[in-house]
C-alpha cells in the first residue's frame, strides 16, 4: 500500500468528464489522456507498486445485466488495485421479467453509497439511461451493439505500446461488424488517433452506411485476402452466435474459410503484423491456435492492458468527482457567508 | 329550443370549401347555418380572432379499455381527445380481450356514453383476437357499430387472410385498415435501418418492410375491389406506390402521423424511448415525401396514432420499451408548426385531413358545418403560444416526444352535439 500515485495528478487535472459512455464523445486528447494515465500505472506496476490508494474510501459497483467474465473481473480487479470497495450485481438481461426495473435496480445499488457504476447491458443506450437517473459516475462496460469503450481503449493502448503511435497505421477489423460494439468503439478511437480503418466481413454482417462512421470514415472490404498486405494490425472480432437471430452466413466452416486468420494468411500479411482479438475467442473460427499463440498475437497483452486502462478510467472519473464535489462545497460555503 | 351563436370567428369548413369570418348558429344540437341573420341566442360565444371549424376526427386511437386501464381508459382518452380539439375518434380493437365480436363493439358505445366526452366509434378486429389466423365475425361487428376493420398495430401478415378480409368486408362497404409492415423484416428492430442505426448500434427496421406490405395490399385491393386503408405510412416508396395505385383507380387511402413529419431518426441519438414508434421515425427524405403526399392529396387523413403507455412500461431500456406515443393533445400544434407555418398546407387543407378526410374514411356523418349536421364544433386559438407539458395532459399517459416544445395554437372550446364539453383554462 502506498500513497504515491506518481505524476497521476497532472493527468487528472486535465480530465473533465463525469461518465464514460463511449469513445464517440471523446476528443483525441481525452483518449490520449486515459492511455497516458494507464501507461503511468503500468510504470508503477513495473516498479512493484501494484496496490495504489487512488480510490480508497470509494465504492465501485459492477452492474452486469449480461453474462461476462473477463470484463467484470478486470473492472473488479482494477477497482481493488486502487483500493476501492467493490460490489458485484449480476442479473438476467430483461429487467421486466424480474419485476424490478433496470433503473430501480441501479438506484437501489446507488443508495448503498456507490460512487461509480460499471454497467454492461444487452440494450444499446442503457448506460445513457442510467447516467440520466443516477448521481454516480457511469462507465459503459458494453451496451448492446453500441459501444464498449474500455475494450477499444485497451486495444489502442496495446497497439500504441507496440508501435509507438496510431498515426498512419492501417487497422483492419474483421468479422461481425453489424453486431459488434467493440468495432464501433474501435472505429471511433482509431480514427480519432489518426489510424486508417478497414472493416472486413461478410456483406450480411456489415451494417448500412458504416463507411461514414468515425472521424473521417472507414473503408469496407468483403475480402480479407485482398486487404492483408496493407494491414498493420488485424483485430479479429468474435462471431456472436448469441446475437444472431438467423443465419447471416451459411456455416462456420465457410466463415472460417473466408475470414478466419490462419498460418497461411499470416505468411501473406506484413512481417510485423499485430493480431488482436477481444475474446473470448472461438479457436478455429476467428483464428487458428497457431495464430492465437504465435509471435504476432498480442491477445494476452490486451488482457493485461485491460486492467490498466480500466484503472485509468476509474481513477480519472473519481478525481473529477472529487474536484467537482470540492467546487460544490466551496460554492455552498460562499453562498452561506 | 336551445340556441348557441358562435360569433365573429374565422369559419373554416372544408366540406363546403368555406373560409371566411362569420357567425355560426346552432340549435338543439344541430347546425343551423352560417350568417343566418339571427342576432339573439340563448348562449353567445365570442370567437373573434379564433378559428371555428368542424370538430376534429381521429381515425385510429388506442383507448386500451378493456384490459390495459393502467395506460388509458375511455374516460381519460376521450378527455384527451376533447383537449386536442377532437369531437369524434375511432378506437382500435387491439384491447384485451379484443373488440372482435358484436358485444365488444357495443361495449365501446356504452363506455363512451358514460364518459360523455367525445363521440367514439369502434374499429372491429379483422381476425379473432387480432391473432391474424381466422376472420372475426365481421358482419356482426358492423351490425354492432364497427365503422372499419383492423388488427390495430399488428400487421395482417398472412396474405390470404388479407385477401379474404378485403373481399368479405366489401359486402358491408367497410374499409380494412392495415399496419403495413412485414413482421419478419421488422423482427427485433427498434428504429429505421440506416446510418443512425449503424451509429447507435440499434437493430434497424428496413424501409422494405413497409414497402413490400404496401405493395402487397395494393395488389390485393385491386384484385378484390375492397376498400384498403394503410395506417401510418412513412416511406417515400409507400407514398409513390399509393399515389400510382390511386391514379389507376384502386380504392386505397392512407394516413400519416404528426410525429413522422415533425421528427427524424436523428432523435434516437438520445436513446429516449419516447422516440420509439411504429413505424420508426425516418430520415428527412422520407419526411419530405410525406409532406408532398399531403400537399398533392395522396394522404387525405392525419392521425395522432395515440398509443398511451404507463410510465413504468415506457421508461426503460430502448429495446424493451413498447412502440408508440400519446398524440391527441399535441396533434394540432405540431401540425400548425410543421405544416401551416412553413406554408406546406393552408388551414383549409389541413382541416380537411382532420375532418372530411377521416369522416369519409370511416363513413360517419361528421366533420361538417353544413345545415342539419350534428353540432360538433371546435374553436381554435391559432395564435396562443404555449409549452407542451405532459404533466398537464388529460391522457393517463405521458409518453410524448414533444415535452418542453414551445408551440402555437390549441383548441379553446370544443362542442359536441351543441354542448360545450371542453374549455381551455
Amino acid at each position: 500500500m502506498t500513497d504515491d500515485n506518481g505524476d497521476a495528478g497532472t493527468f487528472a487535472e486535465r480530465w473533465s468528464r463525469k461518465h464514460l459512455l463511449g469513445l464517440q464523445d471523446l476528443t483525441a486528447e481525452e483518449i490520449t489522456l486515459i492511455l497516458d494515465q494507464a501507461a503511468e500505472f503500468k510504470r508503477l506496476a513495473g516498479e512493484g507498486e501494484t496496490k495504489l490508494s487512488g480510490l480508497a474510501g470509494t465504492t465501485v459497483a459492477n452492474l452486469f445485466f449480461e453474462p461476462s467474465t473477463r470484463t467484470r473481473t478486470s473492472f473488479s480487479l482494477a477497482a481493488k488495485r486502487l483500493s476501492a470497495d467493490t460490489v458485484d450485481f449480476t442479473a438476467a438481461s430483461s429487467s421486466l421479467t424480474k419485476g424490478e426495473t433496470f433503473i430501480d435496480t441501479a438506484r437501489n445499488i446507488e443508495a448503498m453509497g456507490v460512487d461509480q457504476v460499471v454497467v454492461r447491458h444487452s440494450s444499446s443506450g442503457a448506460p445513457h439511461l442510467l447516467a440520466q437517473h443516477l448521481d454516480a459516475s457511469v462507465i459503459n462496460a458494453g451496451d448492446g451493439m453500441h459501444e464498449h469503450p474500455t475494450q477499444a481503449l485497451l486495444d489502442l493502448f496495446t497497439i500504441r505500446e507496440h508501435r509507438g503511435s496510431l498515426k498512419g497505421l492501417t487497422v483492419t477489423l474483421v468479422g461481425d461488424i453489424l453486431h459488434s460494439r467493440v468495432a464501433r468503439s474501435n472505429i471511433w478511437g482509431l480514427t480519432k488517433l489518426g489510424a486508417r480503418v478497414i472493416v472486413c466481413g461478410p456483406s450480411t454482417l456489415i451494417p448500412p452506411h458504416v463507411e461514414r462512421l468515425g472521424e473521417h470514415g472507414v473503408e469496407v472490404s468483403n475480402s480479407l485476402d485482398e486487404v492483408l498486405s496493407e494491414t498493420d494490425v488485424i483485430n479479429l472480432l468474435r462471431i456472436q452466435f448469441e446475437r444472431q437471430r438467423s443465419a447471416f452466413f451459411p456455416s462456420i466452416r465457410e466463415y472460417a474459410h473466408f475470414f478466419g486468420m490462419n498460418g497461411e494468411r499470416i505468411r501473406k500479411a506484413k512481417k510485423d503484423v499485430l493480431i488482436l482479438a477481444p475474446g473470448p475467442i472461438n479457436r478455429g473460427v476467428e483464428l487458428t491456435p497457431d495464430v492465437a499463440d504465435g509471435p504476432h498475437s498480442v491477445i494476452l497483452d490486451q488482457v493485461t492492458n485491460g486492467l490498466l486502462v480500466r484503472m485509468s478510467v476509474l481513477f480519472l472519473l473519481q478525481q473529477y468527482r472529487e474536484k467537482t464535489a470540492g467546487l460544490q462545497t466551496a460554492a455552498n460555503t460562499e453562498g452561506s457567508l | 329550443m336551445t340556441t348557441t351563436l358562435i360569433r365573429g370567428g374565422r369559419i373554416i369548413d372544408p366540406s363546403q370549401s368555406i373560409d371566411r369570418v362569420g357567425n355560426l348558429l346552432l340549435r338543439d344540437g344541430r347546425i343551423v347555418g352560417i350568417d343566418t341573420g339571427t342576432a339573439v341566442a340563448d348562449q353567445v360565444i365570442d370567437a373573434s380572432g379564433k378559428i371555428v371549424c368542424p370538430g376534429l376526427i381521429d381515425a385510429h386511437v388506442a383507448l386500451r379499455e378493456p384490459g390495459n386501464e393502467e395506460d388509458e381508459t375511455t374516460v381519460t382518452g376521450t378527455a384527451a381527445a376533447l383537449a386536442g380539439g377532437f369531437t369524434s375518434i375511432a378506437c382500435l380493437p387491439d384491447t384485451n380481450p379484443a373488440i372482435d365480436n358484436r358485444g365488444a363493439a357495443e361495449f365501446v358505445y356504452l363506455m363512451a356514453g358514460r364518459a360523455r366526452n367525445c363521440n367514439v366509434f369502434p374499429l372491429g378486429a379483422v381476425t379473432k383476437g387480432n391473432k391474424g389466423e381466422e376472420l372475426a365475425e365481421i358482419g356482426q361487428l358492423v351490425e354492432g357499430g364497427a365503422v372499419a376493420l383492423t388488427d390495430g398495430k399488428r400487421p395482417i401478415a398472412n396474405a390470404e387472410i388479407m385477401w379474404r378480409a378485403l373481399e368479405y368486408a366489401r359486402m358491408f362497404d367497410t374499409p380494412v385498415f392495415n399496419m403495413p409492415q412485414v413482421p419478419e423484416l421488422v423482427a427485433k428492430g427498434v428504429m429505421h435501418e440506416g446510418f443512425n442505426s449503424t451509429l447507435l448500434g440499434l437493430t434497424g427496421i428496413p424501409s422494405a418492410a413497409e414497402n413490400i406490405m404496401v405493395s402487397r395490399d395494393i395488389a390485393l385491393a385491386a384484385r378484390t375491389e375492397g376498400r384498403l386503408h394503410l395506417m401510418c405510412v412513412s416511406t417515400s416508396v409507400s407514398i409513390d406506390l399509393i399515389r400510382r395505385a390511386r391514379e389507376r383507380g384502386v380504392a386505397v387511402s392512407c394516413d400519416v402521423t404528426p410525429h413522422h413529419i415533425a421528427l427524424t431518426d436523428d432523435a434516437l441519438k438520445t436513446f429516449d424511448p419516447n422516440f420509439k414508434v411504429d413505424p420508426p421515425l425516418r430520415p428527412q427524405g422520407h419526411v419530405n415525401a410525406m409532406i408532398e403526399g399531403l400537399k398533392d392529396g395522396t394522404i387525405d387523413v392525419i392521425s395522432a396514432d395515440h398509443q398511451p403507455w404507463a410510465v413504468e412500461k415506457k421508461t426503460c431500456e430502448l429495446d424493451y420499451a413498447p412502440f408508440g406515443i400519446v398524440g391527441l393533445e399535441t396533434l394540432l400544434p405540431i401540425c400548425i408548426q410543421t405544416l401551416i407555418e412553413p406554408e406546406h398546407l393552408t388551414w383549409l387543407e389541413l382541416l380537411a385531413k382532420l375532418t372530411t378526410g377521416p369522416a369519409k374514411l370511416l363513413g360517419i356523418q361528421k366533420g361538417t358545418l353544413s345545415p342539419g349536421a350534428d353540432a360538433d364544433v371546435t374553436i381554435i386559438d391559432p395564435d396562443v403560444e404555449w409549452t407542451i407539458d405532459p404533466e398537464k395532459f388529460r391522457s393517463k399517459s405521458r409518453n410524448t416526444p414533444f415535452a418542453g416544445r414551445t408551440v402555437r395554437g390549441r383548441a379553446e372550446k370544443v362542442l359536441v352535439g351543441g354542448e360545450v364539453r371542453y374549455s381551455l383554462g
